[in-house]
């Protein structure tokens, strides 16, 4: 039947104008690059085309470099975003649940929060005794506001009437903090945990090119100094491929960890 | 398994005492007295309705017996024992039901047991075999956002019967369901009731439930809430949605509706839940 047909073509037709769409941009690109485009406040004269950027990055998948770029990357951000989880849940929760942990904790980390992760650096140079160490605490410190905050926010929220039924069936205090605080909070939790992921590496990326010996934000500036200008888009996408996998991993752990907010079983 | 209350000699647990009850909610300037000198009991294995205006502080008083408020003035009992704060031995629904969205519903039902520290397999065990007496077999592996409303209160009750409570408190327990629903609900709790005799506070606004469900109605004036009747039923069990039409039912229906009666341009009061006011 036609209109059976038609909405069997439909999705195929949507996603062949979405792939053409890259590809137009791409072509684009190319274009613009081989042919030194000018446009005045922005020019394309020392952007290197696709096809070179790809030869790089075949280049690059090939060399032993990529692994100890990727690698110093993945542990800075483990360890100071690791970090940032399990002391940002920690205080979120102490803030959300008792009044005297907020009035004595809130203040000073209001006071913080403002400063962006990044201005840390220069002081962060002189407070660690290495450059590792300073770049993983601007990785911390970047992670830790969104995570703290979600978290605060998913506990205070709870609805206290679940509060109420748990203690009428018997709850004990520890119990509901187990049984019912933690799996109510555990969706704002788990968007501050994203929110922070993308700070980390916002953070990581900018303290690895000023004070970086290895790591991609490294190689994307040392690319910048060296005029490897090809190298350059080779690091923002490896940049972007870190970026979108870290955050697919924890898209990931929501659905195992929070099943009754899959849409196929929550309706 | 443990004890079933129907095991224990019929109607020995359960008895509520109330004497000389007021509560005041609120604080400083929004301070009021929700009900006031409140006395009377509750035979073990009662069905009590309390009847009353929204806001009359129905809700205010099973919240008390909840241990969940703190009493003015006077005594509240259950078998003599002073309440100390929410117990497993007075179970509460809500208008509203308030399962464990992240639990399954047979977890819901065995949060209880759990509580108790029973084995993993002994309280699914339990939780089934009570699922399936309030009519929900086939749904333990459900989560409670993926049942109809009038299943989740089902599951509610479930959960509260698990811990088998001496008092069962029901604050307008249907009364977030469609017409329909509630008066199978109705009647599925009388069911549930029968087989399980627990001593039950039900509160509502509805005169034709409180008529149907109770063996005994207690009405309660405009806030302060006040005893200003209480009717005991004349109509045997089990009943059926005939009772409704019948002579004795219209009649204590009107008796009521005339109690109840407000002066005119009386603006209504705003409900009040069994945890205090409502956003405090």
């Amino acid at each position: 039947m036609a209109s059976g047909r038609t909405i069997d073509r439909l999705p195929k037709l949507r996603w062949l104008v979405r792939a053409g769409s890259i590809l137009a941009c791409i072509g684009l690109w190319q274009l613009a690059s081989s042919w030194h485009l000018h446009l005045g406040i922005v020019t394309f004269r020392n952007v290197p085309p696709p096809t070179e950027v790809v030869q790089s990055a075949i280049f690059l998948l090939k060399s032993p470099k990529l692994f100890a770029h990727v690698s110093s990357s993945l542990w800075r951000v483990f360890a100071g975003y690791g970090a940032a989880v399990v002391i940002g849940v920690a205080l979120g929760f102490a803030i959300g649940r008792s009044r005297a942990a907020s009035d004595l904790l809130l203040p000073p980390l209001e006071l913080l929060r403002p400063i962006p992760a990044v201005a840390w650096i220069p002081l962060s140079i002189l407070m660690f005794p290495s450059s590792e160490l300073s770049m993983i605490y601007i990785t911390f410190i970047g992670a830790l506001f969104p995570i703290i905050l979600n978290t605060v926010h998913g506990v205070a929220n709870i609805d206290r009437r679940l509060v109420a039924s748990a203690r009428s069936l018997g709850g004990t205090p520890v119990a509901i903090l187990r049984e019912i605080v933690l799996p109510g909070a555990a969706p704002s939790i788990v968007t501050g945990l994203a929110i922070g992921m993308g700070t980390s590496w916002f953070c990581l990326v900018t303290a690895e090119m000023i004070s970086g010996q290895f790591g991609i934000g490294y190689y994307t500036w040392e690319a910048y100094t060296l005029q490897n200008y090809a190298d350059i888009i080779v690091g923002m996408l490896v940049i972007g491929l870190l970026g979108m996998g870290s955050s697919w991993l924890l898209t990931t752990l929501g659905h195992y960890l929070m099943p009754w907010r899959d849409p196929a079983v929550a309706r | 398994m443990n004890i079933r209350v129907t095991d224990i000699p019929a109607k020995t647990v359960g008895r509520i005492d109330v004497a000389n009850v007021s509560i005041s909610l609120g604080e400083g300037a929004g301070a009021f007295e929700a009900v006031r000198d409140l006395d009377f009991a509750v035979a073990p294995g009662e069905l009590v309705c309390v009847l009353g205006p929204s806001g009359c502080g129905k809700s205010t008083l099973l919240g008390a017996l909840a241990g969940h408020l703190k009493l003015t003035q006077g005594r509240l009992t259950v078998d003599d024992q002073p309440l100390l704060g929410p117990s497993p031995d007075r179970g509460i629904v809500f208008q509203q039901h308030t399962l464990f969205p992240w639990k399954r519903v047979r977890d819901n039902v065995a949060f209880g047991p759990k509580m108790r520290g029973i084995g993993k397999a002994e309280r699914r065990r339990s939780a089934d075999e009570i699922l399936k007496l309030v009519g929900l077999d086939g749904f333990e592996a459900f989560y409670p956002s993926q049942l109809s409303g009038g299943m989740q209160q089902r599951v509610e009750i479930a959960r509260v019967l698990i811990n088998q409570p001496r008092v069962l408190l029901m604050d307008e327990p249907f009364g977030a369901l469609d017409a329909q629903t509630r008066s199978l609900m109705q009647e599925v709790l009388l069911d549930i009731w029968t087989k399980i005799p627990t001593t039950t506070v039900f509160v509502t606004h509805d005169i034709e439930e409180a008529l149907f469900l109770a063996d005994r109605i207690i009405v309660m004036s405009a806030r302060p809430g006040r005893v200003i009747d209480d009717i005991r039923l004349p109509f045997a069990r089990p009943r059926h949605s005939e009772l409704v039409t019948e002579h004795e039912f219209v009649r204590l229906k009107r008796h009521i509706l005339n109690l109840l009666r407000r002066p005119d341009n009386s603006p209504p009061l705003p409900r009040l839940s069994p945890l205090g006011v409502p956003g405090e």
